[in-house]
């Protein structure tokens, strides 16, 4: 007669840690974890001990103290007696201009150079794809120095346009200066302006509102908001009739006419840049380094966009295209309803990173002494403060928390595009 | 009756196409004139081409190689040409090629650094073209990460062999143990080698170097600049960014919570700062971060930050190829018995990688050009030399014809570098072509 026993009772064995599945990705866990806080502990107590070995302990007290150095290219005002904490809004904001501009620009030039490049006329393809390589394959900031040097060497000092037959003279019906000291564009005046509006009183994040910008925006915000009613309320009449009503010039007048009326009201006019002394007074001065810094960038990444743009159109299966056209789509209808809004979703993940990049990128304005948040905070402020380790950390801390806020916008438009399915 | 209809019972022959859809004129018709719209944009770009070339050709080569500063140039172009203007002054380039190129480095010992270019060539051959190189060229590649840091730095031999004894202790330490089980084998060999590598090689290479000195010319690393630093920097992040590279995106793809945790912060921090925030980590912050005392190199801190700076990078492509392997391919590994390495090691990963060729490459030549950001740390790297040579009195003013060399040296090794992934991916592969 057989007996039964009990399968044997699986005792835990010290060994089952490393040899049992079950157990060991968390043995694996738990070594990990405390490698990691080792680590970290070992690094954090290093650090500590070489700061109080060199006499001076983590403190942020540097910020308060005057900066004492001139930003010259800036949005908001900024004196040398300003506080560090400004110095650096001023350079966060001069890396966010350069950011924007060149953002702006590269995607327009990379969407050309990338449709181009598929154009069926050979030389003009063969163009865009020399124009790509060269960029591509050549250090970016080799392109800012270049464009700095080009800047400073080969254009006219301001006293070139002195004198009855000046050597240089303006560009754009004698609106535009273009000097080895940079641009003056023409900037807007007004004349029965309505003030601004201080915000944050007298600390170092202040800074001024422009009523006249602020009633420009409301306006336009109006303006765009009738123009959106009065084509909702087209196509609910096509709906109904099939005949849309021809609306093109009121929605025009809707924008256009309140905005010249406020422009009216207001005195706008343009202040030009004027000869006077040794440089250029008036209008708005863009400096040689935003330039060189702004050009090189939107180059550089525009040759980036236009390889993804072109990759994004070669993604849409030629089907697509054949089946518009059977359906008697003219060839920038098919480019416009068909083929685009499909490529946007290959487009629009690189080109996020693209942006991130150019973002990043903008920190290589140090070298050509464009005054950005490197600059500042990780150029004359950290050589002045000597706090290395402050600074740099914050640094950091300031771009991270642009690249998240850049990829969450562009994350959540790519959410708006993307393909719905089940 | 002759109302039979007429039938035709041969064939007409063939005709040849018009003279206007063959060889150039219909190429031209096809390609460059074939509407309106077409036919301006080629007459602008032919223009375009015209006014470039008309500028550049003559700036190239109605040019002096001989002038030693500019002004001398300017006085041969106005003898010359009557005009100072559109002439390139390659004077700069023959002047300063030697100090571009190698930086400070000392000129009776510029054989080391070819030498070691020559090597780089040999050591990569059979991983690049392995089926056209020669089997034993392998161990040339394995002695390479010794003999090159070697070579350039000089010194006593013994330091090289130290390091290099460290992976021999480490797997005889393996054998030794091989009879325990895998895992505690690993844990000793791992462990024997940091032992040795920690306390004892650094007293044995002195040792031996007292005993025995044989070695070559020490150069300081403050002599090191020009496009060598470039591909020396860049050499060692692409070469250790890769494997790192691909334990992270591993890491990251692993259902460890805390390894995966771990390895996203460290690649969304890395791939959320700028590079030049990590330079200056590695040029005011990484001796602090250390214990008290310890003072290395300049250059091979910056090789640290790079090579992790790369290494995120890289995880994030490698990441890319593992998501787009299909389930299936895991679920093959699985159902075969291979446990995670193996799967990883013969299944996954040799196609994940091949997915992610065109990725990596890219980021291979994105890590080169930025190693010239290093210039801005205070290295002398080719452009930072650039503006060494611009700011002396002899050249000062000369920027197109130093800016064009740097451009060229660049151009040459990143067009190549994309064109051998071109070739690879052509190698690997193995769907049917459409």
């Amino acid at each position: 007669m057989t007996t039964l026993t009990d399968p044997p009772k699986a005792s835990f064995r010290l060994s089952m840690l490393i040899y049992d599945t079950r157990y060991r990705s968390a043995t694996i866990q738990v070594v990990a974890l405390f490698g990691f806080m080792l680590l970290a502990a070992w690094l954090i107590n290093n650090t500590l001990t070489n700061l109080n070995t060199l006499g001076k302990p983590i403190s942020l007290a540097f910020f308060t103290e005057p900066a004492s150095y001139d930003i010259n290219q800036r949005l908001l005002d900024y004196n040398s007696r300003d506080s560090h904490l400004r110095a650096a809004f001023i350079g966060l904001l001069n890396t966010l201009v350069v950011a924007v501009l060149g953002c702006i620009t590269a995607t327009i030039l990379g969407v050309l150079i990338g449709v181009l490049r598929l154009s069926k006329n050979w030389i003009v393809a063969r163009i865009m794809t020399f124009y790509v390589e060269m960029f591509r394959n050549v250090p970016v900031l080799l392109w800012i120095v270049l464009a700095m040097a080009i800047l400073i060497e080969s254009l006219p000092a301001p006293r070139a346009f002195r004198g009855e037959n000046p050597e240089a003279t303006l560009s754009f019906f004698d609106t535009v200066a273009i000097t080895n000291r940079g641009v003056y564009i023409p900037e807007p005046l007004f004349s029965n302006s309505l003030g601004n509006l201080p915000i944050f009183g007298n600390s170092s994040l202040r800074f001024d509102i422009s009523l006249d910008f602020l009633a420009f925006a409301l306006v336009l915000v109006a303006g765009l908001f009738a123009s959106h009613t009065i084509k909702k309320r087209a196509d609910v009449t096509q709906e109904a009739t099939g005949l849309r009503p021809t609306t093109w010039y009121t929605r025009l007048a809707v924008v256009f006419i309140p905005i010249i009326v406020l422009f009216a009201v207001l005195g706008f006019h343009l202040g030009y840049p004027e000869l006077k002394g040794f440089n250029f007074q008036g209008g708005t001065h863009m400096r040689n380094s935003l330039i060189a810094l702004w050009l090189a960038l939107s180059l550089y990444t525009a040759a980036f966009i236009a390889e993804i743009v072109r990759g994004g159109i070669l993604a849409i299966s030629h089907g697509q295209t054949e089946a518009a056209g059977a359906l008697g789509l003219r060839s920038g209808r098919i480019m416009s309803l068909v083929v685009l809004p499909q490529a946007l979703r290959v487009i629009i993940p690189p080109m996020i990173s693209n942006y991130l990049n150019l973002t990043k990128n903008s920190s290589l304005a140090i070298a050509v002494g464009y005054m950005d948040i490197t600059g500042t905070l990780g150029g004359i402020t950290m050589n002045q403060t000597g706090r290395e380790l402050e600074c740099v950390v914050l640094l950091m801390a300031v771009y991270l928390m642009i690249s998240l806020s850049i990829s969450l916008v562009m994350n959540w438009y790519n959410n708006r595009v993307k393909l719905v399915e089940r | 009756m002759s109302n039979q209809p007429f039938v035709r019972e041969e064939m007409l022959p063939e005709l040849a196409p018009p003279a206007t859809s063959v060889g150039f004129i219909g190429w031209a018709r096809a390609n460059l004139f074939s509407s309106p719209l077409n036919s301006i944009l080629t007459l602008v770009s032919i223009y375009f081409i015209y006014s470039i070339l008309a500028g550049l050709l003559p700036w190239m080569f109605q040019s002096s190689w001989s002038a030693t500063s500019l002004t001398e140039c300017r006085e041969i172009f106005n003898a010359t040409y009557g005009t100072s203007h559109g002439h390139a002054c390659w004077g700069v380039v023959n002047d300063r090629w030697l100090q571009l190129l190698y930086g400070f480095y000392p000129d009776y010992l510029y054989w080391r650094v070819n030498l070691t270019l020559v090597l780089t060539l040999a050591a990569l051959a059979p991983i690049l073209f392995s089926e056209k190189t020669p089997k034993q060229f392998i161990y040339l590649t394995m002695a390479y990460p010794f003999l090159m840091p070697w070579l350039l730095w000089g010194g006593t031999i013994w330091g090289p062999l130290a390091v290099a004894a460290g992976f021999g202790i480490a797997v005889l330490a393996y054998r030794a143990l091989s009879n325990m089980s895998g895992l505690i084998a690993l844990i000793g060999a791992v462990a024997s080698a940091v032992i040795w590598w920690l306390f004892l090689a650094g007293w044995v290479s002195n040792g031996l170097s007292d005993i025995l000195p044989i070695g070559i010319e020490a150069v300081e690393s403050r002599k090191f600049g020009g496009f060598m630093l470039a591909l020396l920097l860049g050499i060692v992040a692409i070469g250790v960014s890769l494997p790192i590279g691909i334990l992270l995106a591993l890491g990251r793809q692993s259902d460890l919570l805390i390894v995966k945790a771990i390895c996203i912060g460290f690649i969304e921090f890395i791939r959320g700062v700028p590079l030049i925030t990590l330079l200056f980590v590695a040029s005011l912050l990484l001796n602090v971060f250390l214990p008290p005392g310890t003072n290395f190199d300049i250059i091979l801190r910056v090789m640290i930050m790079m090579t992790l700076f790369s290494a995120a990078y890289m995880a994030e492509i490698v990441r890319g190829g593992l998501a787009a392997l299909p389930k299936g391919q895991y679920e093959g590994a699985d159902s075969l018995g291979l446990n995670y390495w193996q799967a990883q090691r013969l299944i996954i990963m040799p196609q994940a990688l091949k997915i992610s060729i065109p990725g990596i490459v890219s980021t291979f030549i994105g890590i080169f050009k930025d190693t010239t950001l290093v210039s801005i740390i205070g290295l002398f790297d080719v452009i930072g030399l650039s503006t060494a040579i611009r700011a002396d009195t002899a050249w000062n003013g000369v920027y197109w014809e130093l800016f064009a060399f740097i451009a060229f040296l660049f151009f040459i090794v990143c067009f190549s570098m994309s064109r051998y992934s071109m070739y690879l991916e052509r190698k690997l592969q193995t769907g049917h072509k459409r």
